[in-house]
């Protein structure tokens, strides 16, 4: 058996949204999980502690939330692929991490299984209370990439395409599951190992002497980066540096590097986010969701279409960067806009910057627990057709 | 120094140190206070790699915050200045993805054993090849001298203007408690011993722990009233006592004196080379 069937499991089966994450990480390439257990993340951890070993990885179990991401950032600077995957209370003790990783620019994957909050909350629940701090959660200013799935077989794939935007924007990158994505069982098919696509960071193409380590000479924005041993004299901090690394004060300095850490994910949102997109024809009215929630979204949107009352459904596939174009684009169209989502309303926000000036948006909140039911988003719906 | 007489030869004098000195180092030549014990000791540890003749661009300098924290940075081949605290994670997923790297972590007493302390004593629990250099000055010297988990009672720091009320930490037998492999303590004085025991430690398999007694002249001497920095460590001396010398001696007598030479060795398996042992096996059984 190669490394690769090891690795790559293709068929079809019935598998835990978590399963199949740990499916997705061992097709992408993962050499290391490091992780603390945390109900709803926790099956991830031993499908990676089982598996990963026999693909030539490493599973350790770290004391803590700090000490995973910790060693995470520290085999990704080795030259591996790394993960961990916690909730939304790990991610509060990660946070310090994701900015050094953000700043030194360590490419990574962070699965946040969301369950209900504040605080400890209720563990066995889920919430989309994430969508924040996994982007803002850090001091200072950067930008990330963050991912929502929406079932099982995408558990799979966009922790896939994590890793490859990981390795290409080096950079930390969010699968943001919930719950209910993270535990529910359905249909999942992995393809063949030559069908699925992956990208590896770029390596320098000069010698150490030659080498600048935080230059960015291509349009992307992202410097080449060589693995800790490999020659090249790392300089590795997340002190304000300059292009060779030396720390600096300087306001020049810490504009053009602040700019550049920003723009290499924002200036390319309009190829890192996805939305998908269902009746869009004639609809004046629009329901725009995200993660479990988007399930019921579609249904309501597809009930009222068979109703005679056309009504565009989208879902977020990428939150952040925010999918700004495919929304301004389409809410030209729109007089209103529904957004679900399973917290007191926050990527509605996002919403409102963008479409708030052609379509008039309306928050569905619920706080976690419960999710909407296809019913109850049909009928706030319903009322735009009185 | 002996200066040649014949001005033709008369080079400027390098100092060792340079040839492993990073050119574009911050606050050059380096941030330590005039005296400080930081700067021989990473003297001692590029002495150890010099002797011990490593492939430095296979040597990682591992840091995360304060005055020893900062060593790192200086090292003129790869670095890996992380963040306070989480110095000894990032090494343990360095060395996890790189074993034939020797990774080095300096870690000052309150980033070792205060916010870091989780991390220190699972990392020689789990015996991950790595050799942790812990400079203990008995204070918080950057940040102006507070108290740390090593300060002895009773004494002053800027956060115990009333004489410290807590007990510390003795960080070497926190480490022999915790499974550590090598564990030795010296003073700054003993420069001979402090590079033998990196050079030892670097050798050991397993988790090593180097407690290495250092003056902080500005902060933690100057509000004790020991003095400057060679005051300091003829202080240092003073309390020292060797290990073989101090086990024939009652314990009341042994009251804030510091206990040193090479307190601990034991083999045991290592982390990594264990982890992947258990798997090549696991792969082997899943062909058969």
């Amino acid at each position: 058996m190669t490394l690769a069937n090891k690795r790559v499991r293709t068929g079809t089966y019935f598998l835990q949204g978590n399963e199949a994450c740990g499916e997705g990480a061992l097709a992408a390439g993962c050499m290391l999980f490091a992780g603390y257990p945390i109900t709803p993340a926790t099956e991830i951890a031993e499908f990676m502690a089982g598996r990963l070993p026999r693909a030539g990885g490493i599973y350790i179990q770290g004391e803590d939330e700090l000490a995973s991401l910790g060693m995470v950032l520290g085999a990704s600077a080795a030259g591996w692929k790394a993960m961990t995957a916690t909730s939304g209370n790990g991610i509060c003790l990660m946070q310090e991490e994701i900015g050094y990783a953000a700043m030194t620019e360590i490419p990574c994957v962070i699965v946040d299984a969301q369950r209900a909050g504040p605080g400890t909350g209720i563990a066995t629940k889920s919430m989309q209370g994430d969508v924040y701090q996994v982007r803002y959660g850090s001091n200072g200013d950067y930008s990330i990439i963050a991912l929502a799935p929406s079932s099982p077989q995408e558990m799979f794939d966009l922790t896939v395409e994590a890793f490859n935007f990981a390795e290409m924007y080096r950079t930390p990158v969010f699968l943001l599951a919930d719950e209910i994505v993270s535990h529910m069982r359905e249909r999942v098919t992995i393809p063949p190992a030559e069908k699925i696509h992956l990208i590896e960071r770029k390596k320098p193409e000069v010698p150490p002497d030659q080498f600048v380590p935080f230059r960015a000479e291509t349009p992307d924005g992202v410097p080449p980066m060589p693995s800790f041993g490999d020659g090249y004299a790392l300089p590795v901090s997340s002190f304000a540096r300059s292009e060779t690394g030396r720390p600096t004060t300087d306001f020049k300095n810490q504009d053009r590097l602040v700019r550049r850490l920003w723009e290499k994910i924002e200036n390319h949102a309009d190829s890192i986010a996805r939305v998908e997109t269902e009746g869009l024809e004639e609809a004046r009215v629009a329901v725009i969701s995200y993660g479990s929630v988007s399930r019921a979204a579609k249904d309501a949107a597809r009930n009222l279409r068979r109703q005679g009352k056309p009504v565009a459904f989208m879902r977020l596939i990428t939150l952040w960067p925010f999918p700004d174009k495919q929304i301004r684009e389409l809410a030209k169209q729109w007089k209103a806009v529904f957004v679900p989502e399973m917290n007191m309303g926050k990527m509605v926000r996002e919403v409102e910057r963008v479409a708030g000036k052609f379509a008039e948006v309306f928050s569905l909140p619920k706080p976690g627990v419960d999710m909407h039911t296809p019913a109850e988003i049909q009928q706030a719906m319903e009322r735009m057709f009185a | 120094m002996n200066e040649k007489t014949t001005t033709e030869k008369k080079t400027k004098p390098v100092h060792p140190v340079l040839n492993h000195f990073r050119e574009d180092s911050p606050g050059t030549p380096h941030l330590w206070c005039p005296g400080c014990g930081v700067g021989q000791v990473w003297h001692f540890t590029t002495k150890a790699i010099e002797e011990l003749g490593l492939d430095e661009d296979r040597v990682l300098w591992v840091g995360g915050s304060g005055c020893t924290g900062r060593m790192c940075t200086y090292w003129h081949k790869d670095f890996f200045h992380t963040l306070h605290g989480r110095a000894l994670s990032f090494a343990t997923g360095v060395k996890l993805a790189r074993p034939e790297m020797t990774v080095l972590v300096h870690s000052g007493d309150g980033e070792c054993v205060a916010i870091g302390g989780n991390h220190l004593i699972h990392a020689a629990r789990r015996n991950v090849d790595i050799t942790l250099i812990a400079i203990n000055n008995f204070n918080y010297g950057m940040t102006g001298g507070q108290f740390s988990p090593t300060t002895p009672s009773s004494v002053y720091t800027s956060t115990t203007p009333y004489g410290n009320q807590e007990a510390p930490f003795d960080l070497s037998t926190l480490m022999k408690e915790a499974g550590a492999t090598y564990i030795a303590r010296w003073t700054t004085v003993h420069a001979r011993q402090v590079i033998n025991a990196i050079k030892k430690g670097i050798q050991n398999k397993g988790f090593s722990f180097i407690e290495v007694l250092a003056q902080c002249p500005t902060q933690y001497g100057r509000r004790n009233k020991l003095g400057d920095a060679v005051q300091m460590m003829e202080w240092l001396k003073a309390n020292s006592i060797p290990k073989e010398k101090a086990e024939k001696m009652p314990p009341e007598e042994l009251k804030g004196k510091f206990i040193i030479g090479e307190l601990f060795a034991d083999t045991r398996p290592e982390f990594s080379d264990y982890m992947r042992a258990v798997a090549a096996e696991a792969a082997r059984k899943e062909e058969t």
